[in-house]
């Protein structure tokens, strides 16, 4: 495959082919000659790209602009302005509004974003995720290669030297983690990829396994190749069903070409990948809850330790990593830990795969280095609030923190965002104008650990169902200070007496609530007023 | 959805299909409850006793799973199942509006059927398509960037 700087697909379903859509693709083909293009923009016919209220329909990468309902007379302004001058012809896209989640790249968004630094994303929406030739030209595999002429004690150590941490939220050294399940004693092992992704705001993983998904298979037969495993899950929430049917294409394709299987080239390592597929259930993401998950039953976390490296997936050592976090792995191997460590920060080295939500004129998807600022992402990836001014960014699901406007100068990076008390988490931004109500924000978050907090111990099944009672208290005027200080209280003992990670976290809200927005709250407490008018006060 | 269950025979022959296609050990258990719940619409309690003899597992650890997660049903649901997202994305870009909306249009609370058992409605948590909230699943097909005055449009869809 030649290195395209676009790539066109024009849907080919039985209704755009009806439509006309042979006549498109010649119609391209004649004016990407014209304009002499053929040889930086690919062209291909796609079956079905789920859009068909709109048919036919043209998809260019990298911006994922979809085009639709095209006709043959629309091509030469497209290749004009798009991808000649380009520029979107905004007249021409798709309406936003259906998404029929085939397509990899939503395109909510009214731009596209600038040059970021991909090494997650290297290859999404660039490559044909169901082909693995594709990958493989694209130095697919290669790194597997290399893994394998280094001994496995050799490939943790680059990975160590590298920093890369932990991309699940809780920023755990990967390097560290490997060398653990290296050295536990075992006849069997395990190597368990984490997709579970189920934090609000967070989808970074769903993109990486629609858009790449060899880079997280061979991730992990690296990663067996260190720990000295044979065999791997990849554990996928239940709601990515296109996800799910990628990576088992790419399972399918990687054991036709003997990359899965036994003696992978020539050596000694032989793995096999399952997938497991979950069923609704945010708690699964916890370590522990999603072994318990796989082995068919409840999704309840463990009592640590033993801890998974020693006693995980049917009690044996068992390393579980992040989806992010394992696509971080073949570029390592290929370029070294220095090279690594370039990017990002001293103490987090690497990029950051975040997502860009809420109140702002651009949501998306951005990979950039670790340690660019919120006000960096706001004014140039989000290019600006849509309306109202910023107040704060939620960083998503119970691994994150309120970050009031005041923090947005911090350097997003775990070790800056620690010295600050807030929580970088998966990487989901929701960017919040003056319009949202810290209150009614706070209800939500808490309505949601409500919801899925397993019940297996009384403070977060407890803890959670008092703080949301007391916050739906507050939002309709019949709250009290005390209820302010009980507030705390809670978040103290769902910090201190929690069994996970979920509990743990459950409280932050309330925490960053009383101590960046404490008068927003007396103000519905005390005057029995919502500043923004959001929350529905009767007294 | 419902003749089949109250078949009770079909329903037995359903069941062992299912699990001699997906497996009988306990990690094949919530795949075998998956494909139950896509098949019969939910996982009724002569399934479970079925399952039970099938999976050599007990009736009670075949509940506990099947009310834990959310994609599993113990109860009867409506022709079709309408989940709104309540995830914080969601909300403050206009989630809190349409879920009125949808309220009013379905005359149902989360969780109840309508009595025609046209409707069910749910709320579900993160549904992983952020960038496009607020977001409307209704069975498999996915809305996003609804608006409220796009709601009545949206159900009018579904027969």
């Amino acid at each position: 495959m030649k290195a395209a700087r676009s790539m066109i697909l024009v849907s080919n379903d039985p209704e755009s082919n009806v439509r006309g859509s042979e006549k498109i693709y010649a119609a391209f083909q004649e004016q990407l000659q014209k304009y002499g293009l053929t040889e930086e923009v690919s062209l291909s016919m796609a079956s079905d790209l789920g859009y068909s209220y709109a048919s036919p329909l043209v998809l260019i990468y990298p911006e994922a602009v979809i085009y639709g309902p095209i006709n043959p007379i629309d091509v030469p302004n497209i290749v004009e302005e798009h991808l000649y001058k380009g520029r979107i012809v905004e007249e021409k896209r798709a309406p936003a509004h259906e998404l029929s989640g085939k397509v990899a790249w939503l395109s909510a968004r009214k731009g596209t974003l600038p040059a970021q630094n991909r090494v997650v994303l290297k290859n999404v929406g660039l490559i044909d995720p169901e082909n693995i030739d594709d990958y493989i030209a694209s130095d697919g595999y290669q790194a597997l290669g290399i893994a394998l002429q280094k001994t496995p004690d050799e490939v943790i150590a680059i990975i160590k030297n590298s920093g890369l941490q932990g991309r699940g939220g809780a920023g755990f050294p990967t390097g560290v983690k490997w060398g653990y399940v290296s050295k536990t004693f075992g006849d069997k092992k395990y190597v368990v990829c984490n997709a579970d992704e189920s934090e609000p705001g967070t989808f970074k993983d769903r993109i990486v396994l629609e858009g790449d998904p060899h880079a997280i298979i061979e991730a992990m037969l690296i990663a067996a190749y260190a720990v000295g495993a044979d065999e791997g899950y990849i554990y996928i929430r239940g709601e990515y069903q296109l996800a799910i049917q990628r990576i088992e294409t790419a399972i399918k394709q990687a054991e036709e070409y003997g990359l899965l299987g036994k003696n992978i080239f020539d050596s000694q390592l032989n793995f096999k990948i399952h997938v497991h597929t979950g069923a609704g259930a945010y708690i699964c993401g916890e370590e522990t809850a999603l072994i318990e998950s796989i082995e068919g039953k409840r999704g309840e976390p463990r009592s640590r330790p033993p801890y998974p490296t020693t006693n995980g997936l049917w009690g044996k050592p068992t390393l579980i990593n992040n989806v992010e976090t394992l696509a971080n792995i073949p570029a390592i191997i290929r370029n070294g830990a220095e090279w690594y460590r370039t990017l990002g920060t001293p103490s987090s080295p690497g990029t950051k795969v975040c997502t860009i939500l809420g109140n702002v004129n651009v949501t998306g998807l951005i990979e950039v280095p670790m340690g660019i600022t919120l006000r960096e992402v706001v004014s140039i990836y989000a290019k600006g609030m849509k309306s109202g001014s910023f107040k704060l960014a939620q960083t998503g699901g119970s691994s994150g923190s309120i970050i009031p406007a005041t923090l947005q100068d911090t350097p997003m990076d775990f070790d800056s965002y620690k010295r600050m008390g807030v929580s970088l988490g998966s990487g989901a931004l929701l960017i919040c104008n003056d319009e949202v109500c810290i209150v009614d924000l706070a209800k939500v978050l808490l309505n949601f650990f409500k919801v899925e907090s397993c019940g297996k111990c009384t403070p977060c099944r407890i803890g959670t169902k008092r703080a949301y009672d007391i916050l739906t208290g507050i939002s309709q005027g019949q709250g009290t200070l005390e209820d302010l200080d009980e507030l705390l209280a809670l978040n103290k003992e769902l910090l201190e007496l929690s069994n996970c990670g979920l509990g743990q976290t459950a409280g932050t809200p309330l925490r960053d609530m009383l101590n960046y927005f404490r008068a927003e709250v007396e103000a519905h407490v005390r005057l029995g007023v919502c500043p923004t008018g959001v929350c529905p006060m009767h007294a | 959805m419902q003749s089949v269950t109250a078949n009770e025979e079909g329903t037995t022959l359903g069941i062992r299909e299912i699990v001699e296609r997906i497996g009988a050990t306990h990690a094949d258990l919530i795949p075998v409850l998956r494909a139950i719940t896509d098949k019969y619409g939910y996982i009724s309690q002569p399934a479970m006793e079925e399952l039970s003899g099938l999976m050599n597992l007990p009736t009670k650890e075949i509940h506990s799973v099947a009310t834990f997660y959310r994609m599993l049903s113990t109860q009867p649901r409506g022709k079709h199942v309408v989940q709104f997202c309540e995830s914080a994305p969601c909300h403050v870009v206009g989630g809190r509006e349409v879920f009125a909306i949808l309220k009013q249009a379905l005359a149902l609370e989360p969780g109840q059927t309508s009595p025609d058992n046209k409707w069910t409605l749910l709320t579900t948590s993160c549904l992983g398509v952020c960038d496009a909230g607020p977001v409307i699943l209704i069975d498999t097909d996915m809305y996003g960037n609804v608006t409220p005055g796009q709601v009545k449009e949206i159900l009018s869809r579904y027969e």
